[in-house]
């Protein structure tokens, strides 16, 4: 519950959801979804969107969030009720694949480095990341997984020489034959 | 315009006057500039759809706002780009808040000049994204007759709402083949009309068996057309129900009946309020739930299982937490009520009703309306009884500027129909009365339209005056002048200590030279005995008026439900104390 006079002790417990918005592929219509997050306080944890049906113009967008079960079912209604969005799905609510590609930039210094880099394959091959760049002293691995497994993984790596990560955000689809 | 046409070919400017004319627009609020000079060139050769020249955009949108609400017609808005646009922006979000329908039509610099920050350009589609339902740039010749039609169909379906059109220069002025309404649908906007049937059951299960039971009305009724309120009325009369209603929804149901508890909220009535804490079922038909409705949350209504009917899902469970949730139009789910209220011969608890009665009528005996009236000065809530008295057998129409003067309207001018009130409920904007009186009296030409304004808000707008007279409407502007801000100076009394910083109207205009400046009448009384006579005076005038009525200067609007407190805190009319010791640390946060 959102509001001026609600009493702030509230008791319901934080959740993440994953929401699958399909949407007219208009002009500005992230600006919209992300707008409308924004706009009413909630929380984005991750968004990413690209169109998946040409023909008709469709576009799907994926976003992670997180708050009460009432601040979530708010945040549900209220992408339903704009203009392009033609459809919100829950995910969460179902038994849904989910999956987020990530970039892991890793590099070793000092006397322990052959052992780190050492360390870093063997991660990568139990994680069952791909090495795309390699140079004599760091790493580029491409990982992609639920979002938990690169949480992981990218804890792991800053402990051997982390450098950098670009991560895509969660792209997920319910499990099963049917569609949307 | 029912006969299939053949494939014409017009420009960008002719297609926005032609989709108007197929939309039956009749009348269109603006103010010209050079970003929309080929479609004030394109009304100019034809006859059908009339401008109203404002004299700021802010007052176009008001004003295409009091058309819409008193007509129930999509109000339409033309304005140029850069500053005409973002003038109009206050307008737009006050028609968002209270969900106005509404078109608005701005220019813009050509395609090929947008992002350069040429003269007068600003990003339209950016800047109201957030204060309109929809919105749109449209960048080719093609795509425009098609977005003029949906945004007319998402203007007034499911909960209405202004919808921008920003249109570049060079897209009014290329030609195009144009296509007709019939032509257009919306690919992905389907708001539900009908309720969920298992739904109406439960909340019917639930009505047969109250005991103290309330109908709760909002704008939603007045939004869903006159048969909304006539089906009120219906039920209420089959169930014997006390109705209250919020300040968007007065005139739903008649203020002349016996089961009207009166405006209910931080303003409302002890009986109303007192109702709505006590009951067990509470009826809630196209109300929101707002913060000024329901007080302190954790105290709201403690008792009471909730329906709630509302035709936007996202209001349901928003703020306070509904046992039956009906997403549906308010006109449709009380006739399918009804239908089967009849159908299943279904009955109420009428012992226990009269035993509720009871209880309310003794709430309603401490006549919370009540004030202390004085034969040497004029009181603003007598001003506004002796208005109505004066006009409650005309045609009359009634807008409100924003403060003290609107809640005494709301709870001393009584309405028995739908459509006759128009007032800036959920933003509050100041300077709305006048131009919205402005736009009530293109809509209804011979009615009385009458803006109860303060005398600091209508400075806000006060320009209006010379499209009033431009156009010869003979709007009355109200003044209950007492040379305060005054809901300001009453909450600087409530949680600051009387220390009225910046809340008194210094260095006010002669209100009466002002009209005459206008072209208009003016009117001062400042004397009891003489108002009766001076109002119908104004009433009798056949032009503009404006009345400055010198009222009470230090009176607070009562009854009022403090910030941080339940409905059952109010502070009554007969309070003693120090006003400013009712509201704790807490409460003086809230706004």
């Amino acid at each position: 519950m959102k509001s001026h006079y609600s009493d702030p002790t509230g008791s319901q417990l934080i959740e993440r959801r994953t929401f699958c918005v399909l949407v007219d592929n208009e002009p500005g219509v992230l600006a919209r979804i992300s707008g409308m997050f924004s706009g009413r306080g909630y929380n984005i944890e991750s968004l990413t969107v690209s169109e998946t049906e040409h023909e008709a113009h469709l576009s799907r967008i994926t976003v992670v969030t997180s708050g009460t079960p009432s601040v979530l079912n708010q945040i549900e209604a209220q992408l339903d009720r704009l203009v392009p969005v033609h459809k919100v799905v829950n995910l969460s609510a179902k038994s849904a694949i989910e999956r987020e590609l990530a970039l892991v930039k890793v590099a070793q210094s000092g006397p322990d480095r052959s052992e780190h880099r050492m360390e870093a394959l063997r991660l990568a091959t139990a994680f069952g990341a791909k090495t795309v760049d390699a140079t004599l002293n760091s790493f580029i691995f491409e990982l992609s997984g639920p979002y938990e497994d690169v949480e992981r993984f990218i804890n792991l790596m800053a402990a051997i020489g982390l450098v950098e990560v670009s991560r895509t955000g969660a792209a997920a689809i319910a499990r099963g034959g049917e569609g949307l | 315009m029912s006969e299939p046409k053949k494939t014409e070919t017009m420009t960008g400017a002719e297609m926005i006057v032609r989709a108007m004319q197929d939309q039956d627009v009749a009348h269109v609020f603006g103010y010209p500039g050079g970003a929309v000079l080929p479609i004030y060139d394109a009304l100019f050769q034809q006859n059908s759809v009339e401008h109203i020249l404002v004299r700021h955009e802010q007052g176009a949108v008001h004003s295409a706002e009091g058309y819409a609400r008193s007509s129930g017609k999509v109000g339409v808005v033309l304005v140029t780009s850069g500053p005409g646009a973002t003038n109009a922006v206050t307008g737009l979000t006050d028609a968002l808040l209270d969900s106005i329908p509404l078109v608005c039509f701005t220019g813009q610099v050509p395609t090929h000049l947008i992002g350069s920050d040429a003269f007068q350009e600003c990003d339209t589609v950016g800047i109201t994204r957030h204060c309109t339902k929809h919105n749109y740039l449209v960048k080719r010749i093609e795509d425009l007759p098609r977005i003029i039609h949906e945004a007319f169909y998402v203007a007034r379906s499911g909960r209405p709402g202004p919808v921008v059109i920003d249109v570049p220069k060079d897209v009014q002025f290329a030609s195009g083949v144009y296509t007709g309404p019939d032509k257009v649908e919306h690919k992905s906007y389907r708001p539900k009309v009908d309720g969920d049937i298992a739904r109406i059951e439960a909340a019917l299960a639930l009505i047969t068996k109250a005991k103290k039971p309330v109908f709760y009305t909002g704008g939603g009724i007045i939004n869903a057309g006159p048969e909304a309120s006539r089906l009120l009325r219906e039920f209420a009369r089959l169930t014997g129900f006390p109705v209250t209603s919020t300040l968007m929804g007065l005139g739903a149901f008649p203020a002349n009946n016996p089961q009207w508890l009166g405006m209910l909220g931080m303003h409302g009535t002890y009986e109303a309020n007192l109702a709505m804490h006590d009951c067990d079922v509470m009826i809630n038909l196209g109300a929101r739930f707002d913060d000024r409705i329901t007080g302190r949350l954790d105290a709201f209504s403690p008792n009471s299982k909730k329906i709630h009917v509302d035709i936007d899902p996202s209001s349901i469970n928003k703020t306070v937490k509904v046992d039956i949730g009906i997403v549906g139009d308010c006109a449709r789910v009380l006739a399918e009520m009804l239908r089967l209220w009849k159908e299943k011969a279904y009955a109420v608890d009428a012992a226990a009703l009269k035993g509720w009665w009871g209880e309310i009528n003794k709430w309603r005996a401490k006549n919370s309306l009540g004030y202390l009236n004085s034969k040497e000065i004029i009181k603003p809530q007598y001003a506004i009884e002796r208005l109505y008295a004066l006009t409650k057998e005309r045609n009359t129409y009634v807008t409100t500027e924003v403060g003290q003067h609107q809640m005494w309207a709301a709870q001393h001018f009584h309405f028995d129909e739908p459509n006759r009130w128009m007032t800036s409920g959920g933003l509050g904007t100041m300077g709305y009365g006048l131009p919205a009186a402005i736009g009530v009296q293109k809509a209804h030409p011979d009615a009385l339209v009458i803006d109860i304004a303060g005398e600091a808000s209508i400075l806000m707008n006060m320009q209006e005056m010379s499209t009033a007279a431009q156009y010869r409407l003979p709007v009355k502007v109200f003044i209950l002048n007492n040379e305060y801000m005054g809901m300001v100076r009453q909450w600087q009394e409530l949680l600051h200590g009387g220390r009225y910083s910046e809340s008194y109207s210094q260095a006010l205009p002669d209100f009466v030279k002002l009209a005459e400046a206008y072209h208009a009448k003016g009117i001062r009384c400042d004397d009891p005995a003489k108002l009766d006579a001076a109002i119908l005076e104004m009433i009798d005038y056949p032009g503009p008026v404006i009345f400055d009525c010198l009222v009470a200067k230090e009176e607070n609007c009562l009854p009022m439900i403090p910030s941080g407190k339940a409905h059952n805190e109010m502070i009554l009319p007969d309070f003693t104390g120090a006003i400013g010791d009712v509201i704790d640390a807490k409460g003086k946060q809230l706004v």
